[in-house]
């Protein structure tokens, strides 16, 4: 759903820009307390796999497709601070290199992408968590309802920043329905690609995945005697 | 601390576990396939909101960008004709540039604490956190 420039007039998009700002200096502060050893490296590969992932066009019918936003998925194996930070640099590459997504529009998609897919997600999954039992599937099945959710509340969001500052004088509740109709469909193949992601990290190493933390039991284990 | 001394029915991680840098390799790899390869496969219809903008009429405001020169616009390589080979490697330039701008920034968030704090402490997280967790 990267915004073009235009959509939005001139006040709305600084406004957006000067949001988003404050939420990534924000993330650059709370991002040092998700950020240790064992995760640093894989927040890097969470920023080229969501680049990578937002490569691939899946179809949903009438002539449209959607891709995955990669927003839960970076907070669940990341933490949200640092999930807004791989986002805001997937955004940034994408807008300057490969006119993806307007520049004067930049804020507008890290503010939906990058902080509020990231939040809403963050957000559903823990709630699925608490809700679901204490068992290991929980958490990639919690990942993808936080994924599920994060797509169609990110749409909703873009309407209400159109209802705010569009340029064009369009029904708003016309926008809501084919935004909310359509990234709902989106919002499954976020779900389930996010599903897979999880699953496959969690297989490997339950212990790198930040949304587990907390969830699984003895995660550090550590048996002199085994060391030598 | 009241962290339990004895492993369960089911130890997590195993005794063989995969190392963090196999992980991060293997996920590379997996990335690298989708960006040059992989991508060529994917669906060439516009996503979400474009459908949605030419639907209800407003998609006629929308401005080109910018940067619609830059040799790498609209994920292809400007000048390479083929378009597989042309989109495959716009994607891993992409994957590249991604990965370095992130490692840059890694850098230094992780080394800020360390020279703010004191020097001779060690690298776990220093001192009690103020912030609480969501």
């Amino acid at each position: 759903m990267h915004v073009p420039d235009g959509f939005l007039d001139a006040p709305t998009s600084v406004g957006t820009a000067v949001l988003a700002a404050a939420c990534v200096a924000g993330s650059l502060r709370r991002a040092r307390h998700e950020l240790d050893d064992k995760a640093a490296p894989l927040a890097g590969l969470v920023a080229v796999f969501v680049f990578a992932a937002q490569l691939l066009n899946f179809p949903v019918g009438a002539g449209t497709s959607g891709h995955l936003i990669g927003a839960a998925l970076a907070a669940v194996l990341v933490g949200p601070a640092t999930a807004t930070l791989c986002l805001t640099v997937v955004l940034a590459v994408q807008a300057l290199l490969f006119a993806d997504g307007g520049i004067s529009a930049l804020g507008t998609n890290i503010l939906l992408m990058g902080v509020v897919a990231v939040w809403v997600g963050w957000g559903a999954f823990r709630l699925a968590l608490a809700v679901l039992p204490r068992r290991r599937w929980s958490v990639p099945l919690a990942a993808g309802t936080g994924a599920f959710a994060s797509v169609p509340v990110a749409a909703l969001a873009f309407v209400a920043l159109y209802a705010v500052g569009g340029v064009a004088p369009i029904p708003i509740g016309a926008l809501a329905v084919a935004m909310g109709g359509w990234h709902l469909v989106i919002g499954l193949g976020e779900a389930l690609i996010t599903f897979l992601a999880v699953s496959s990290i969690l297989a490997a190493r339950p212990d790198l995945v930040h949304g587990a933390r907390g969830h699984l039991p003895a995660l550090e284990l550590r048996v002199p005697e085994a060391a030598r | 601390m009241s962290a339990p001394t004895r492993p369960g029915p089911e130890p997590l991680g195993g005794p063989r576990r995969t190392s963090t840098r196999m992980v991060v390799l293997v996920g590379l790899l997996v990335t690298l396939l989708l960006a040059g390869v992989v991508s060529f496969y994917a669906s060439s219809h516009p996503d979400g909101l474009s459908p949605v903008a030419a639907g209800l009429g407003f998609d006629t405001t929308a401005r080109e960008s910018a940067t619609a020169g830059s040799p790498l616009a609209g994920y292809r390589v400007a000048d390479v004709g083929d378009a597989r080979l042309s989109g495959g490697l716009a994607g891993i330039a992409g994957v590249l540039v991604v990965g370095a701008v992130m490692a840059g920034l890694l850098l230094v968030l992780r080394r800020r604490p360390r020279t703010a704090a004191d020097p001779t402490a060690p690298s776990s997280p220093s001192g009690p956190s103020t912030d609480p967790d969501a």
